[in-house]
């Protein structure tokens, strides 16, 4: 079927973009059908984080092995997230470690499987996108796309490529959010005050946009952002990159957008 | 174990840490002090990164055949005219120490900074037994007048403002002046130094901890910024070096390759101002030193982690780096980790040293946002190792109740993709019915650790695998 020159890309959507923010897959799917990809959707549910994090290699090994059949007929895996393309492409090979059977899948689908952002323009080769947004925009830079997958320059390459588009750097952009998963519930206190410090220095930058590449750490920034009462908008940086930003930014509702 | 856990309840400190508006000053000055100094010392040294691959495995290497070092080291002390005392735990190190000091006929005893002293919990042993301990090193020396433990490995007074310290000076040192200035930094030191000094030249044994005991040599090596743990172990009659197995390093060239990641990585330095070499007690001919050289080696669970997925570990050189740049750390501080050890090194170590039953809240409390292990001078792998922790705590139901059915509900749906895309698109539609006004929720049943402190952004309505099977029908 696959168009001859054409990469078939297996969109791992993340199971937040999925149930919270399908504006987000469809950004993604923009950007790689526009970068000459053919996207694909199989049925997914979870990379299994959650359960590696949490300490349940059963579940995380189980949850593991049905991503790594339903992606298995790509030529590359890829995820609007660098959390969750980190846990595939470095730590599914550490699930599987001395399983002869899914260890070599496992490291297959690790080998082929990127993050969005740093697909289109390390594998891809793509210098600039044709959107438009007109704002001051700021940037965090999450951690396991920043430590696990090195993303840091890609993110900001295709941003100044968007008309109209300003960035101001974020102070501290490299310092965590406080989300963490199941962190920022069970230890809530503490997390709180990891994100309060973070939105102190978003409120410093004067930016009217904040943007990053993971969704997990965007609802914990745009949720202490709305119940501060901050006027700042939060998207991931896809939609901005594709030019859909029709929706409301997370957190607020259709008629603030 | 020895020194008292507070760990078990973790959260508790850390609400209280978060409350403490002099603690969370003082916390200001980590962040500040530390990682600008380190990056700027970094960069300068391209060769850093390839430093810390070599320091790596010349730990690993010598981790290895520990036994070997062990013996080579204990052969070459001496034979330099030393002793060396090998403890199992805590207990029979502060016996060994004690009776070494009774010994002598100690009646105070001077020390520099050790960590592994406070493993063992060694001051209070010695009080109680008649021997009055006198910490050296600046910090640990205001610690000890608030009869606290150190809140950071290498700077055990970080959780304090001046003004505090100031007060606890003017608390103590009685015979002073009343009304002398005390308002510049450099006049604490200064009086600190006036008080230490008459301690230096009464004590009876010095005790010193040590960064590497070097087996080629029978050496053992401390770094120091304030020169105390030079006054420490050649003034007394007694030195005696309390250090911890894995200190071990093959020979001097080994020491000198990861001293440079040691100190830039510890406190931005190029190098400590004093690296101190021991090598026995005083030689004929030698015009000062100790006539006693005892080394204490504590082993206290460390060769239980070798072999095992903890044994990556013993690799730490206890510089502070992981401590410095964690965003917890940074939060509520090193007390509130309840024992010894704090943040991500304390967080994989502390377990091991008190169980994970008391410890097991350490190796949750992380976002495991990576920035510990990259800046870990022998590339330790922090949150793996936490995660192994938790594994453990898994496997033994230490799991909270209401995490763990969370979890385990979540994961029913997730290995069943049919349901889970079923379930999950009518409890998203309801869910963006019931916040699409707003956008968000202040409050969720199930969610309030998260809508206690932040809203809840509502789900945009039907599920995006949804929508992209009905896009793909109409095309």
């Amino acid at each position: 079927m696959s168009v001859e020159g054409q990469p078939r890309v297996g969109l791992f959507v993340t199971c937040l973009v999925d149930l919270i923010r399908p504006s987000i897959g469809f950004a993604a799917a923009k950007l790689l059908e526009d970068a000459g990809c053919r996207v694909e959707v199989p049925a997914q549910t979870c990379c299994g984080q959650p359960a590696f994090n949490a300490g349940d290699r059963d579940t995380a090994r189980a949850i593991a092995a049905q991503t790594i059949a339903a992606f298995e007929p790509y030529d590359y895996v890829v995820a609007p997230s660098g959390s969750c393309a980190g846990q595939i492409s470095k730590h599914y090979p550490e699930l599987f470690a001395g399983d002869p059977n899914l260890a070599p899948k496992a490291n297959a689908l690790a080998a082929k499987t990127y993050e969005l952002i740093s697909f289109l323009t390390d594998v891809l080769g793509v210098e600039s996108v044709k959107a438009h947004f007109d704002g001051t925009v700021t940037y965090h830079d999450s951690c396991s796309g920043l430590r696990e997958l090195g993303i840091k320059a890609q993110p900001r390459k295709l941003l100044g490529s968007v008309a109209g588009l300003s960035l101001v750097e974020l102070q501290e952009s490299e310092v965590c959010c406080g989300f963490g998963g199941t962190f920022s519930v069970k230890y809530g206190e503490i997390s709180d005050k990891i994100v309060s410090e973070k939105t102190a220095r978003i409120g410093k930058t004067h930016a009217a946009t904040l943007l990053a590449g993971d969704l997990g750490c965007l609802m914990n920034m745009a949720g202490k952002l709305k119940r501060q009462g901050s006027a700042v908008q939060v998207r991931h940086v896809a939609e901005v990159l594709a030019g859909m930003t029709d929706e409301a930014p997370i957190g607020e509702g259709k008629q603030s957008a | 174990m020895s020194a008292v856990s507070t760990s078990p309840q973790f959260k508790r400190n850390a609400h209280e840490a978060l409350r403490d508006a002099n603690l969370q000053q003082a916390l200001g000055m980590v962040r500040l002090g530390f990682i600008d100094k380190r990056q700027a010392v970094v960069d300068k040294l391209p060769e850093f990164d390839a430093l810390r691959d070599s320091a790596r495995e010349i730990k690993n290497h010598t981790l290895a055949h520990l036994d070997l070092y062990l013996e080579r080291y204990e052969k070459k002390v001496q034979e330099a005219g030393g002793q060396v005392h090998f403890a199992r735990d805590a207990e029979e190190a502060r016996g060994l120490i004690l009776e070494i000091c009774r010994k002598a006929g100690a009646k105070t005893v001077t020390k520099g900074k050790s960590m592994i002293s406070e493993e063992i919990g060694l001051n209070a042993h010695l009080e109680a037994n008649g021997v009055t301990p006198v910490e050296t090193d600046l910090g640990e020396y205001i610690i000890q007048l608030r009869n606290e433990g150190p809140s950071h490995i290498i700077a055990p007074a970080v959780h304090l403002t001046k003004a505090q310290i100031e007060s606890d000076f003017r608390r103590v040192h009685t015979h002073l002046d009343p009304t002398r200035d005390l308002s510049e930094p450099r006049s604490l030191l200064t009086e600190a130094r006036g008080v230490l000094r008459q301690k230096f030249l009464a004590a009876d044994v010095g005790i010193t901890g040590a960064n590497f005991l070097i087996a080629e040599t029978g050496t053992s090596i401390i770094v120091t910024n304030e020169g105390n743990g030079d006054l420490t172990q050649t003034l007394p009659k007694v030195h005696i070096v309390l250090a911890s197995i894995e200190k071990m390093v093959p020979t001097l060239e080994d020491v000198s390759q990861i001293l440079r990641v040691l100190a830039r990585s510890a406190t931005g330095q190029e190098m400590s101002v004093y690296t101190t070499f021991s090598t026995g007690p005083r030689r004929a001919g030698d015009p000062d030193g100790p006539e006693q050289y005892h080394v204490v080696i504590l082993d206290n669970g460390r060769s239980n982690m070798l072999g095992g997925e903890f044994q990556d570990m013993l690799r730490c050189i206890r510089c502070g780096a992981c401590m410095n740049h964690c965003p917890v750390y940074h939060a509520v501080g090193g007390h509130a980790y309840g024992w010894v050890y704090p943040g991500p090194m304390g967080a994989v170590l502390t377990p091991t040293l008190i169980g994970v039953d008391k410890a097991g809240h350490l190796p949750n409390a992380s976002t495991f946002c990576g920035r510990c292990e990259s800046v870990c001078p022998m590339k330790i792998p922090l949150p793996k190792m936490m995660r192994h922790w938790r594994e453990r705590e898994f496997e033994r139901h230490l799991m909270p109740a209401p995490m763990r059915y969370g979890l385990g509900l979540w994961a029913f749906f997730a290995r069943r993709p049919a349901l889970y895309r079923l379930t999950t698109r009518a409890a998203m539609w309801s869910l963006s019915k019931l916040g699409r006004s707003k956008g968000r929720f202040k409050s969720l049943p199930f969610a309030g650790g998260w809508t206690k402190y932040r809203d809840f952004p509502a789900p945009q309505g039907d599920t995006f695998q949804a929508q992209w099977a009905k896009r793909k029908r109409a095309a």
